[in-house]
């Protein structure tokens, strides 16, 4: 049995059985942490696709620092709220996993009808992967998509900008009303800036 | 390579779904968040299968810039989050119903 095809199934469960234990936690933390595990076998399959630089990638950029990212933010609200199980509109948790197995369903059927189950990919990847993938993918990258990838530079700062002015703890800007109430309250005796914040 | 590539497409549809099913049934902003993530990575696998089957490198230079967009994402989203959360004292997506508070 080749070696691809036995890694595959060994991970290929891992990756499920951790995708619904993140969905199933009550406690964000550990949902955080079944993710990592998710993230990791996805890099898996990556490698297995023979997409090695894509492997370290995912590992750095989504195990790394949007995992850290997600638990930081997690600290930062507190852990210990859980969420309440009550339903807010009628039957919505059997009509999504309903849908849920639908979903999946369609997926199956659309690949037995389009590529079929029997479609291996073609030998000879290697040549496409000639002197190494990263070195291939970057041949790519800065040849045909160019402009893609200077836009994404741009993307990068804006999401970096509204990062640091949403999350920036400045002080709201007073309205003329209750600037004038203020004063009021101020002729009246009453600390000034207790109704301004 | 012996694994069929439907293999990969169609456990990637089913990370999808489980991603689906947790945006539809969690009420915890932050969970649905990852839910998303797990959706983006679930679209990375059969992008970069898609490419493996074609025997060309586009596919995985779309999941890169698919990854370098969902960094950004997380970034802006989280951010949301964290504002949100300073305004009203939770994250629970139903409490937050009204546009303005």
């Amino acid at each position: 049995m080749p070696l691809d095809n036995v890694v595959f199934w060994i991970f290929a469960p891992i990756s499920v059985a951790s995708a619904i234990a993140m969905l199933t936690r009550r406690n964000a933390v550990h949902a955080a942490l079944f993710l990592v595990v998710n993230f990791f076998t996805v890099a898996v399959f990556f490698l297995i696709l023979e997409a090695p630089f894509l492997f370290a990638v995912q590992i750095i950029v989504y195990a790394g620092a949007i995992m850290v990212l997600f638990l930081f933010v997690i600290m930062l609200l507190g852990v210990d709220r859980e969420e309440s199980l009550r339903e807010r509109i009628i039957a919505q948790r059997p009509v999504a996993i309903g849908l849920g197995l639908a979903m999946a369903a369609e997926v199956f059927f659309a690949v037995r009808a389009g590529i079929g189950f029997a479609r291996h990919a073609p030998e000879g990847f290697d040549a496409v992967n000639a002197g190494g993938n990263t070195q291939a993918l970057a041949r790519v990258l800065f040849r045909t998509y160019f402009f893609p990838f200077e836009v994404t530079s741009i993307l990068l700062i804006i999401a970096a900008i509204a990062t640091m002015v949403l999350a920036s703890n400045k002080t709201r800007s007073i309205t003329r009303a209750e600037a004038a109430e203020a004063a009021a309250a101020a002729e009246a005796g009453d600390d000034p800036m207790q109704d301004a914040r | 390579m012996r694994t069929p590539i439907a293999a990969f497409i169609v456990l990637s549809g089913i990370l999808f779904s489980i991603g689906t099913v947790g945006v539809l049934v969690r009420r915890n902003a932050l969970l649905i968040f990852m839910s998303v993530e797990l959706q983006l990575n679930a679209v990375n696998i059969a992008l970069v299968a898609f490419s493996r089957m074609r025997g060309s490198l586009d596919g995985q230079v779309l999941a890169f810039f698919s990854m370098v967009v969902a960094a950004a994402e997380v970034v802006v989203g989280l951010a949301i989050i964290v504002s949100v959360y300073r305004r009203r004292q939770s994250i629970d997506v139903d409490e937050a119903r009204s546009l303005k508070w």
